[in-house]
């Protein structure tokens, strides 16, 4: 299956650390990371997990017009997320609910977006995490011109890790086709931009498999742009964390861009719209789920010594974040009349103060009985 | 200071003139650096700025509006160069789907100030896909301004009105005028970006347009005054949002008015100015709004574009149709 001999990994599937030449420099930046980071790590997938959970179950409930699922991505998302430094900026396609939140969005602005309150829902000059773009690619294009004005401020390759700005834009494998994907590539390799690619490859794009995307394994898109390019087993957050982690510091230091293939799954469906039966067997699901992220993390801790008083918080922490979004998900509010005018243009623009007037007043022409 | 520059200058030194007032605008697009544009609008402006300023990307155009808006994120004022109107689709997308609606889906967090440059319109004989009028697609779609210069006076002064707004502006250029030369008023200010004017005073009939149609326009209500027809001549300006208060008092003075454009006729700019211009003069109306447009067929080869585009006889035959009623 997509795991080759080129996947670098850290973590095995049975939740044991793996030697290699390849990951030197990646082990020891794991083995730098506190206790605390580490359960910090598993703290995050699970929590979201539980979230996701309860989302879908919004949905099923009528009160999402639309879920869209991250179960069994939680690795590759978790470990990149907590690879970024506070500087950076995060461009995300919109399925990356983890990273929102350790990026600090309120996951219930998430849900909003999802409810038919908003197309947007948090202000990303506050976290750094742009908004969810839904047409595919579009927001590579973005990321690459966004890290390119990162260059030429100076805000990049001055030597100083600690302040240099880097830009990390997420993207699937059905959107590595897209055109703007590759001019995305082109600009950012053109120009040496502070940017890190990571494709997220769930081996799907709604229902056709990624075979139909490329006949070869898509980090060497990466490669035939002459970007340096790494295939990494996504559903072992240390990796991904280690890996990002160095792309993105070569990048801000003015290396160029890097790219980085995550092989992971999507164990749920692409939306709840769709219905996954139809096109891949139970069995690959069941081998899929042995590899899961967060079973192998679990063991992992356990061997380092975490103890069940841990895992039962953490499992109660999720709980608590599935009732806490459920609740205040329900009192969001609704936008009203001014979120559809004033904001389509920033300077004052006279067909929205007039088609707003008119819309005012005829609501208002109802007393009410509408 | 009054200057005489063709409009491809007058563009050319307001650009200039932009990049020198903000040094957060900056230019990009295919051969604007070096060569300084295929039409020499850019011209000496990488000497001047640098390469950091005027960036000659690499082509694609989706490439470049994409990386204009990431950039505009950032706080920049990008200047987009579309080579030729025809080659503005492989950017539709990013322009419709993503810089139309970014300050919408924003809610106010964010604005996108950028404009996107593109030379339009025929008669310059040239190949497929080179001398075409594509404004409605971006008149129809909120979120973006749309606006032609039809003078060296308002290019100078319109660029630099439209890289100071907050909102993307799609700046048509017209390139059948770039070269002619007239006065440049470089220490004036001009009208609003969004006011339409009239620019000949007449009684019979109100004709409007925008760009090179303008020049054409003034042209025909020359000859209309010889044959003794008083022609009003409104030049648009803004083609999004259209100011229609000149037009509509100018049309209660005439009750006639004639709509021209290079643009096929169908669900185009005229017909929505047609349509307004029912809803609010009907009283007024003498006769139905006539369309001076291209044909709905695709711009022809270069043998064949005086057929299609609306010349002064053509003008003066919806005018006279319009004092038939």
């Amino acid at each position: 299956m997509p795991y080759t001999e080129a996947t670098l990994q850290l973590l095995s599937v049975d939740g044991v650390l793996v030697e290699s030449d390849r990951t030197e420099q990646h082990r020891a930046l794991v083995d730098a990371l506190s206790e605390q980071q580490l359960r910090d790590f598993y703290r995050e997938m699970v929590v979201t997990r539980r979230f996701d959970i309860e989302s879908g179950n919004l949905q099923r409930q009528g009160q999402l017009a639309l879920w869209v699922p991250s179960l069994g991505q939680e690795g590759a998302q978790v470990g990149s997320a907590f690879a970024t430094r506070e500087q950076d900026t995060i461009f995300p396609s919109y399925r990356e609910h983890a990273i929102a939140r350790i990026r600090g969005v309120d996951p219930v602005a998430i849900l909003a977006l999802l409810r038919g309150h908003t197309h947007g829902g948090w202000n990303p000059n506050d976290s750094r995490f742009r908004l969810y773009t839904i047409v595919l690619s579009s927001q590579a294009l973005h990321a690459v011109g966004y890290a390119m004005g990162t260059a030429m401020e100076g805000k990049s390759g001055t030597g100083d890790v600690a302040t240099d700005e880097a830009t990390i834009v997420y993207f699937g494998d059905g959107a590595s086709s897209e055109g703007d994907a590759n001019e995305a590539l082109v600009f950012a390799q053109s120009y040496q931009s502070p940017i890190v690619f990571f494709l997220q490859n769930n081996q799907y794009a709604i229902s056709v498999p990624v075979v139909r995307q490329s006949r070869s394994p898509l980090y060497q898109r990466g490669e035939g742009f002459g970007i340096e390019s790494y295939q990494i087993d996504g559903n072992d957050v240390l990796i991904s964390y280690a890996v990002t982690k160095l792309a993105l510091d070569d990048a801000r230091s003015g290396k160029g861009p890097r790219f980085i293939e995550a092989q992971t799954y999507r164990l749920g469906a692409h939306t709840t719209s769709d219905d996954p039966t139809k096109y891949r067997d139970s069995a690959e699901e069941e081998m899929w789920k042995t590899r899961d992220p967060i079973a192998r993390f679990d063991k992992f801790l356990r061997a380092k010594g975490a103890q069940d008083a841990f895992f039962a918080d953490v499992k109660q922490e999720g709980e608590d974040l599935a009732a806490d979004v459920r609740r205040r998900l329900l009192e969001h509010t609704p936008p009203t009349i001014d979120a559809m005018f004033d904001h389509v243009y920033t300077d004052e623009h006279p067909l929205m103060i007039a088609q707003k007037a008119w819309l005012v007043d005829y609501e208002a022409s109802f007393g009410g009985d509408r | 200071m009054t200057e005489n520059l063709s409009l491809a200058k007058a563009i050319n030194r307001g650009l200039q003139r932009a990049m020198q007032d903000n040094d957060r605008v900056l230019l990009m697009g295919e051969d604007i650096g070096t060569l300084g544009g295929v039409f020499r609008v850019t011209e000496g402006l990488k000497n001047e700025f640098g390469e950091n300023r005027v960036l000659d990307t690499p082509l694609a155009e989706s490439g470049i509006v994409g990386t204009a808006i990431g950039l505009a994120m950032r706080g920049f004022r990008p200047v987009c160069e579309i080579q030729f109107d025809g080659f503005v689709y492989p950017a539709f997308d990013q322009i419709v789907s993503q810089l139309a609606k970014l300050t919408s889906r924003h809610q106010g967090d964010q604005s996108f100030p950028i404009v996107i440059r593109i030379p339009y319109g025929g008669h310059i004989g040239a190949i497929e896909h080179h001398q075409e009028s594509p404004e409605s697609y971006f008149t129809h779609t909120s979120g973006l301004r749309v606006v032609s210069p039809a003078t060296p006076n308002d290019g100078y002064h319109m660029i630099q009105q439209a890289i100071q707004s907050n909102d993307p502006v799609i700046f048509f250029e017209p390139k059948a005028r770039y070269w002619p030369k007239s006065d440049v008023d470089t220490d004036g200010t001009s009208a609003p970006l969004h006011q339409s004017r009239v620019v000949r005073t007449g009684t019979d009939v109100t004709v409007v347009g925008h760009g090179a149609m303008v020049a054409m326009l003034l042209d025909a209500a020359e000859v209309a005054a010889g044959e003794g027809i008083s022609l009003e001549v409104v030049d648009l300006r803004s083609l999004s949002p259209i100011d229609y208060d000149p037009i509509l008092l100018s049309v209660e003075k005439t009750g006639r008015l004639v709509v021209a454009q290079e643009a096929p006729g169908g669900t185009s700019l005229g017909s929505e100015i047609a349509a307004t211009v029912a809803e609010r003069a009907f009283y007024y109306l003498e006769a139905p709004v006539m369309r001076v447009s291209g044909f709905d067929v695709p711009f022809p080869p270069a043998h064949l574009e005086s057929l299609f585009l609306p010349d002064v006889d053509r003008i003066l035959d919806a005018v006279d149709r319009a004092r038939g009623y």
